[in-house]
């Protein structure tokens, strides 16, 4: 372990974004889930600031305090707000159950990090080795949207997902331009914005939030 | 090697003898935090001397191993409590037994409790035995999982050599102990009959489980059955000092480190006290049948640090 002290931090925030990812597929509570994704925005906004620092790569800072706004604080408001007016604050049970879930997710993250090798050895910056958490973080937020019903948990396993590529390109290229991160933080409140709407149409229709009454057709 | 004898056995003593008092402080700390009076923090003390003067009421049925089991039980945990180093890395006795013989020795005496409980025949007995073990299949794979992690950091299965690795060589952050610290947790919960497994307060047969196996148990026999549950919360704390806080305990051979040493010791303790209690407030029993649950998710938390392990520090 010759590694510089920042390096270490941003290995241990990688872990804790596995952690956290974990965490979100097992949790049952829409709430919950809600303030993990806001913890897992803070670890990346943390880990991003870190290796902006250590590398003195100025626009991921930027793209940090973005993360940080959008992720930690709006979002997570937004959603807060969205439960409580939806009333959805109950127990949702997954279509798998949990124990089967989690090993699912761990074979993911196997899966993950034998993929992440070769592609690690060929990049050139110094967090390379953390590229295997990133894509287990986006497939394990990919496993959450397939294993859950509630469409609120779904989106969340959306933005979890892109919370997973962010870090996979901070960790093999220092980021993307910040024209691109712009873009696609903008992308990712209006995706939210135009999902809270679509949130009203289901409730309204169906008198619940449960994407399992969508596959049902039916004349109205 | 005499004076490595003497810290030896000092070292066991030290555990046998601040052990209750351990518990007496998790108890306290729970009090407060439930907005009660805390009773002293030398209750347990007093308990165990009562329960020593009492006689021992035996059923009829009763065997030999329902006599013994006691005495094995507490033999156990203070030999588990002198495999774990807390003050100083030099302990003779470790060579002999290293971190899976320690599992091991948790093990035997749960066994002894466990056949101690169904030997009677009593509904609660029975009961208390099979849900224990229940619990304790599931736990301890997940034990064996966090000391394989901090093993493969570093490269020994020896408790001595693992501490003198995390506290005395270069200062380094390990991604995959924050998951083992977390699933170490998890099983300590499971292993100690504390919340959110088991209730040590309750006696309600739809809940408990440690209570229900010592129920037929009086006198010096409770007593030291009662010594071996706050001894083995003590062997846990120090083991989960020993992996995860190790700083402070002082080298081999480096006697002026020895008073330092002393107070790091009671101060993580009280600190690790606290925020069992914290925990056991803030968090409610879940159900029995949650409890596999709860355990596989601390076993896969321990293999995701093993993975992590190879990721990132190999």
């Amino acid at each position: 372990m010759a590694l510089a002290l920042p390096l270490q931090l941003v290995n241990l925030l990688a872990a804790t974004l596995l952690l956290i990812a974990f965490a979100m597929l097992s949790q049952r509570r829409i709430i919950g889930l809600i303030t993990l994704f806001a913890w897992q925005g803070l670890a990346l906004a943390l880990s991003t600031t870190l290796v902006a620092v250590h590398t003195a790569q100025s626009h991921l800072l930027a793209s940090a305090g973005l993360t940080l706004l959008l992720k930690v604080i709006l979002l997570p408001w937004i959603f807060f707000r969205l439960v409580r007016r939806l009333n959805v604050e109950r127990d949702v049970e997954p279509v798998i159950n949990i124990p089967t879930t989690m090993l699912i997710g761990i074979v993911l993250v196997i899966f993950a990090f034998n993929l992440a090798q070769p592609i690690s050895a060929l990049a050139g910056t110094v967090t390379r080795s953390t590229l295997g958490i990133a894509m287990a973080v986006v497939l394990l937020s990919f496993l959450m949207m397939i294993s859950r019903r509630q469409a609120i948990a779904q989106v969340i396993g959306f933005l979890a997902m892109e919370n997973g590529l962010f870090f996979a390109a901070t960790s093999a290229t220092y980021g993307m331009p910040l024209v691109v991160e712009l873009g696609i933080a903008l992308d990712v409140l209006v995706g939210v914005f135009v999902l809270v709407i679509f949130f009203f149409q289901i409730r309204e229709t169906f008198e619940s939030l449960d994407l399992r009454h969508l596959e049902k057709l039916r004349e109205r | 090697m005499e004076s490595g004898i003497a810290l030896q056995l000092g070292q066991t003593l030290l555990a046998v003898l601040a052990a209750p008092l351990l518990m007496g402080w998790v108890n306290a700390c729970r009090a407060w935090l439930s907005n009660r009076r805390a009773p002293s923090l030398l209750m347990p003390y007093r308990q165990l001397r009562r329960l020593f003067h009492k006689d021992v009421v035996l059923a009829n049925q009763a065997s030999p191993l329902f006599r013994l089991a006691p005495y094995a039980i507490f033999a156990c945990m203070v030999l588990a409590a002198g495999i774990v180093p807390t003050l100083m890395n030099d302990l003779p006795f470790s060579p002999a037994a290293d971190a899976i013989a320690l599992v091991g020795l948790f093990a035997m005496a749960r066994m002894f409790q466990a056949l101690a409980a169904m030997d009677v025949g009593t509904a609660f007995g029975t009961l208390g035995a099979r849900r224990e073990m229940l619990v304790a299949f599931l736990a301890e794979p997940a034990l064996l999982m966090v000391f394989f992690t901090a093993s493969l950091i570093a490269r020994s299965t020896a408790l001595p050599t693992i501490v003198d690795v995390f506290a005395h060589q270069q200062f380094a952050i390990y991604p995959s102990l924050a998951f083992a610290a977390v699933a170490f947790w998890m099983v300590s919960t499971a292993e100690n009959a504390r919340i959110p497994v088991d209730n040590p307060t309750t006696h309600l047969e739809l809940t408990m489980i440690h209570e229900a196996m010592i129920l037929e148990y009086s006198g010096r026999h409770l007593a030291l059955i009662e010594w071996a549950v706050a001894l083995k919360l003590f062997t846990y704390s120090a083991l989960g000092i020993a992996l995860f806080l190790p700083w402070g305990i002082a080298p081999v051979g480096h006697w002026p480190g020895l008073p330092l040493a002393v107070v790091m010791l009671a101060l993580k303790l009280a600190l690790g006290g606290f925020v069992l209690a914290l925990l056991e407030t803030l968090n409610a029993k879940m159900r029995l049948f949650r409890v596999p649950e709860f355990l596989g998710t601390a076993f896969l938390l321990a293999v995701l640090g093993m993975l992590v392990h190879f990721l990132l520090e190999t």
